[in-house]
C-alpha cells in the first residue's frame, strides 16, 4: 500500500492503495465510479476506457501507480454539471446502444477521437474504434452517432 | 412475495391498483403443483396509479438490451392515453412483480405486452368511472387523453393523480378487456427511444456488477482446472495470516472474500488445492463424431407433423438426389457484462442483485439451495449488460449468496471473462444429416432431416415436401450447453437453407427460384421477395440468400462477400427483410435486426469454442474472436409492417438466415461449398480450393 495522488475528473484525491492495483478496480471499487466497466481484463474490449491526460487508455491494464499524477477522466467526467457532451447527445439521438454496457467506453474513445480528428471519416472511425466490442452489434449506429457528433461539434464552433 | 407481503404492499399503496388473480394463462405457465397456486399466493399488482399520479407497471420480464422496458412502456402509455415519461416500469424484482417464467423465447412482445395493455385498460376504465361519478355524468361522455379525464361539453378535466387521490380501489384485470388494436395505436407503432438511455450514456446506470452495499466484501471462487474435477484437499494456510481476507469452504465449493478486490485475488492465489480429475475424452476436433455416439435415445424425437408420406417413393421418383452432413460448433454468448451478483443476508432473508433472464427461477434455486421458503429470497435484476439466452441460470447468485452467508457480510462477485468463457454454458454443437430429392423442376419430393444435439427449434421445413421425416436426436453433451439467441433455429436453418442451395446447384436452378418453387407460405414469400428486391438479386456474382420462420417472425437474408488475396472472407453487404406482425417500435426493431445480423456474422464466419481434456482453450477475448467494427458490412433492413397480425417477438429470429446466406455467397464467389459453422475460422486458403468434407468442418 502506498499513498497515491490521483486526479480524477478534475478533483485531486490522496488514497492508500496498492500501486499495482488496476486503475479500473480503483475507480470502481474505491471511488464507486462504476461507469467504467470491466469486460475482459486484457485490453481487448474497450469497456474500461478512460482518458489519461486526454489520451484513451484501457484502465484494466493500467496500474493505479502508473496513472498517479496524471489527469484521469472517466465517463462521469465527460458531462460535468449535467451538460451532455455532443458525443453523448449523438448516441441518444441515434439510439446507438442496446444493453448499454459498452457505451461509456465507446463514448470516451469517441470523445478522444473527435478531439484528435474533428472530421474523422467513416473509415477512420472504424479503425479507431476497432478495439471496442459491442456484443449487441450496435456498430453501424455507433459510427453514425460519431458522424453526427462531428456535426454537433462543428455547429458549436461555427 | 408471500401473500402477507403482498397484502402489506397493497395496504401501503394508495390510489388505484390493478391486480391479477390466478389467470388461466399464467397459472398454466407457472408449473406449480395443483393447489399451490391458490389465489392469495398469486395475488399480485400489475399496475398502480399513486395519489400523485405516478403510474407504475410491474412485470417479471427483465431488460437485457432488447429494449423491452421501452416497448412495454409504450403498451401501457397507449392504453392509458398518457405520455411515455409518466409511466415507470418495475422489472424483475421478485418481491414486487407478478410471477413470470422468464425473459426468453421472444415472448415479451406477444405475451407480456397484451397483458400490460389489459391491466392498463382496466385502470383506464376505472378512472373513467371515477370521473363520471365525480361529475355525475354518463361514463360515455368522459374522454380519456394526455393523463386526464376530460368532459368536452363543459370543458372540465381532471388528472389521473387527482382522480386516484384518496382512493383505495383495487380492481381485478378483466381478461376479456378489449385492448387497442394496432391500427389505433397512438404510442406504440412509432419509434420511441430507449426510455432510460441518458443513464447509459452518462455511466449512471447501475448494473448488478455495480451494486454497492454497506460493508460489502469482494468474492472470488476457486475453479477446478477441468470440468468434472472435484476438490480432494485444500490447504488454506496461505490465507490464514491475511488480514481482511477469509476462506469459505463447503464441500466441493471453495472461495474467498476480502475487503478489497486485489486482496481477494491474492487470497485466491494463496490457496493450495488438490484436484481429482476425471477422464474428458471429447475435444473440439472429435465432437461431431462423439455426438453421434452420445445420443441419449436410439429413436430420437420425431418433429410433430413432419413424418409423413414415403421417403422411399419420394427418393425413387426424384431426378436429383443429395445426402449431406452439416456441422455447427459450440459458441459462447460473451455478454459484455459477465455474470455478476451482490448478495446480502438480513435476518434470515436473502437479497440478491444479479443479471439473469429468469429471476423467479433463480429465486427458486436459491430457496432450495439454502433450505428457506421462497419469500425469504428476493432476486432483483437491474437492467443487465446483455444475455442473448446465456443468462437463464443463477450460478453466480448462488456463489455470492454462499460467500455472503459464510462471511456474514454482503458480497459482490463478478465473474472474470475467463470464468464466463469457461463456466457459463454454450450454444450446443450439432451434426445435421439431410437426405433429399427433387424433380427436374426443382420441386421437393423427399426430405429427411436428422439433428444430433443442437436442438429442435425450427427443425421443420417451411418448404412443401410430400414425403418427410424430421427427427431430433438428443445427446449427452460433453460441454455444458443451453439457450442462445434463436437457439437451434440457426443450426437448422443453416443446414436446411445450405441444402436448398446445393439442390439448386444440382438442378442448375437459381437459389431464389428453387425457394419460390417450394414455398406456399405467403408471409415467407413476401420477405423473401422483399430481401431479393432490395439486394438486387442476380445483379451481383457473390450473393447468397436464405429465409425462414421462427417464433412468429418471418425473415429473409441476402449476403454479399468479398474474398481477399489471402483467402479472407469479408461480408460486404447484408440485407434483411423481416416481418413480425404489427411493428411496435420501428427504430428499435431495426436496432434488434442490425444487432442480430452483426452477431450472426460471428457464428457464421469464425466463432467456435475450442476444448480438450475438459478445458476450454478459448477462454479469453484474445482467444475467442467476436465481431468487431471492421467486420461490419453495409446493412440494409426492410421491415414489413402487418397491422392486421398480432406482434411477434423480434430479438432472435433475424439471426437465423445470416450463416446460410453467407455460405451461399461464398459458394457463388468461389465454388467452394462449406458445410460447417463457423464457415471460415481461418479463412479460405486452408481449404486449398477443395470443398470442405461433409461433417469434417473446415480443416
Amino acid at each position: 500500500m502506498a499513498a497515491l495522488e490521483l486526479l480524477i475528473n478534475g478533483t485531486r484525491f490522496r488514497i492508500d492503495v496498492d500501486p499495482q492495483q488496476s486503475l479500473l478496480s480503483v475507480l470502481r471499487d474505491e471511488f464507486d465510479l462504476t461507469g467504467t466497466k470491466y469486460g475482459c481484463g486484457e485490453a481487448q474490449c474497450g469497456a474500461c476506457t478512460v482518458l489519461i491526460d486526454g489520451q484513451p487508455a484501457r484502465s484494466c491494464v493500467t496500474t493505479a501507480g502508473g496513472a498517479a499524477g496524471h489527469a484521469i477522466t472517466t465517463i462521469e467526467g465527460i458531462a460535468p454539471a449535467g451538460q451532455l457532451h455532443p458525443v453523448q447527445k449523438a448516441f441518444l439521438e441515434i439510439g446507438a446502444m442496446q444493453c448499454g454496457y459498452c457505451t461509456p467506453g465507446m463514448i470516451v474513445e469517441g470523445v478522444a477521437l473527435l478531439r484528435r480528428r474533428p472530421e474523422a471519416t467513416e473509415g477512420e472511425i472504424t479503425e479507431a474504434m476497432e478495439g471496442h466490442v459491442c456484443r449487441c452489434g450496435a456498430y453501424p449506429r455507433i459510427v453514425t452517432a460519431l458522424r453526427l457528433a462531428e456535426q454537433f461539434m462543428k455547429g458549436k464552433q461555427g | 412475495m408471500s401473500a402477507v407481503d403482498r397484502r402489506e404492499f397493497l395496504q401501503l399503496a394508495g390510489g388505484v391498483i390493478v391486480l391479477l388473480t390466478a389467470p388461466p394463462m399464467f397459472a398454466q405457465e407457472s408449473g406449480r403443483r395443483p393447489g399451490e397456486g391458490s389465489i392469495p399466493q398469486t395475488l399480485s399488482a400489475w399496475l398502480n396509479i399513486a395519489e400523485d399520479g405516478t403510474i407504475t407497471i410491474y412485470t417479471g420480464k427483465v431488460e437485457v438490451g432488447q429494449n423491452a422496458r421501452t416497448s412495454l412502456t409504450q403498451a401501457a402509455a397507449d392504453e392509458l392515453h398518457v405520455p411515455m415519461d409518466s409511466v415507470r416500469l418495475v422489472m424483475g424484482d421478485t418481491d414486487l412483480v407478478p410471477w413470470d417464467m422468464g425473459t426468453f423465447g421472444s415472448r415479451t412482445t406477444p405475451a407480456m405486452a397484451p397483458q400490460i395493455r389489459r391491466a392498463a385498460a382496466t385502470a383506464r376504465d376505472m378512472l373513467q368511472d371515477l370521473a363520471a361519478e365525480q361529475w355525475s355524468i354518463d361514463r360515455a361522455a368522459v374522454v380519456m387523453g394526455d393523463g386526464k379525464a376530460i368532459h368536452p361539453p363543459t370543458n372540465r378535466s381532471i388528472t389521473f393523480g387527482a382522480l386516484a387521490k384518496g382512493q383505495k380501489l383495487v380492481q381485478t384485470i378483466r381478461h376479456d378487456e378489449s385492448i387497442t388494436p394496432p391500427e389505433k395505436w397512438a404510442v406504440a407503432g412509432r419509434s420511441a427511444p430507449k426510455v432510460n438511455a441518458a443513464d447509459f450514456v452518462t455511466g449512471k446506470h447501475r448494473y448488478a456488477s455495480d451494486v454497492k452495499r454497506d460493508g460489502m466484501l469482494f468474492g472470488k471462487v476457486l475453479r477446478p482446472p477441468a470440468f468434472g474435477a472435484t476438490l480432494a484437499a485444500l490447504d488454506t494456510t496461505g490465507v490464514s495470516g491475511m488480514a481482511g481476507a477469509a476462506v469459505v469452504r463447503d464441500g466441493n465449493f471453495a472461495g474467498v472474500v476480502a475487503v478489497r478486490p486485489p486482496l481477494a485475488a491474492t487470497a485466491l492465489g494463496a490457496l493450495k488445492p488438490q484436484w481429482k480429475l476425471i477422464p474428458q475424452p471429447s475435444t473440439s476436433a472429435t465432437i461431431y463424431d462423439d455426438l453421434r455416439k452420445l445420443t441419449t435415445n436410439e429413436l430420437g424425437v420425431r418433429a410433430e407433423g413432419a413424418h409423413f408420406g414415403s421417403l422411399l417413393d419420394g427418393m425413387t421418383d426424384s431426378t436429383y438426389k443429395l445426402e449431406r452432413t452439416y456441422t455447427v460448433a459450440y459458441i459462447a454468448h460473451v455478454p459484455l457484462e459477465p455474470r455478476a451478483a451482490v448478495a446480502e443476508w438480513n435476518n434470515g432473508k436473502l437479497t440478491v442483485w444479479t443479471g439473469t433472464q429468469r429471476p423467479f427461477a433463480v429465486r427458486s434455486e436459491l430457496a432450495e439451495a439454502f433450505h428457506v421458503p421462497e419469500e425469504k429470497v428476493r432476486v432483483i435484476v437491474p437492467d443487465t449488460g446483455s444475455a442473448y439466452g446465456g443468462k437463464h441460470t443463477g450460478e453466480c447468485a448462488f456463489e455470492a449468496a454462499r460467500l455472503a452467508k459464510a462471511s456474514g457480510r454482503p458480497v459482490r462477485l463478478v465473474w472474470t471473462r475467463e470464468e464466463e468463457l469457461t463456466w457459463a454454458y454454450f450454444r450446443p454443437a450439432g451434426v445435421i444429416d439431410v437426405r433429399s430429392g427433387i424433380d427436374k423442376e426443382g420441386k421437393l419430393l423427399a426430405w429427411e432431416f436428422h439433428n444430433y444435439n443442437s436442438g429442435s427449434a425450427a427443425i421443420r421445413t417451411p418448404y412443401q415436401a410430400p414425403n418427410q421425416h424430421i427427427e431430433f436426436h438428443p445427446c449427452t453433451s460433453p460441454l455444458r450447453q443451453g439457450s442462445y439467441r434463436g437457439l437451434a433455429a440457426t443450426a437448422n436453418h443453416f443446414a436446411r437453407e445450405a441444402h436448398m442451395d446445393e439442390l439448386a446447384a444440382e438442378a442448375k436452378i437459381d437459389p431464389l427460384e428453387i425457394r419460390r418453387r417450394n414455398l406456399n407460405d405467403a408471409r415467407l414469400r413476401a420477405v423473401l421477395d422483399a430481401a431479393a428486391e432490395r439486394f438486387g438479386w442476380g445483379m451481383t456474382k457473390n450473393g447468397g440468400i436464405a429465409c425462414g420462420v421462427e417464433k412468429g417472425g418471418y425473415t429473409a437474408t441476402c449476403a454479399e462477400v468479398r474474398i481477399d488475396g489471402s483467402g479472407g472472407v469479408h461480408v460486404t453487404r447484408l440485407v434483411s427483410a423481416f416481418e413480425c406482425g404489427a411493428v411496435v417500435n420501428p427504430d428499435q426493431l431495426k436496432n434488434q435486426i442490425e444487432g442480430a445480423l452483426m452477431m450472426g456474422i460471428g457464428g457464421a464466419l469464425f466463432e467456435s469454442v475450442a476444448f480438450q481434456q475438459g478445458r476450454i482453450l478459448t477462454d479469453r477475448l484474445s482467444k475467442y474472436r467476436v465481431p468487431r467494427f471492421s467486420d461490419m458490412p453495409r446493412i440494409e433492413v426492410v421491415i414489413l409492417d402487418r397491422k392486421d397480425i398480432p406482434s411477434a417477438g423480434a430479438g432472435e429470429t433475424p439471426i437465423v438466415g445470416v450463416a446460410p446466406a453467407i455460405a451461399g455467397a461464398i459458394f457463388a464467389a468461389t465454388g467452394i461449398r462449406i458445410r460447417a459453422l463457423p464457415l471460415v475460422p481461418r479463412g479460405l486458403e486452408r481449404a486449398n480450393g477443395e470443398p470442405a468434407r461433409p461433417g469434417a468442418g473446415q480443416s
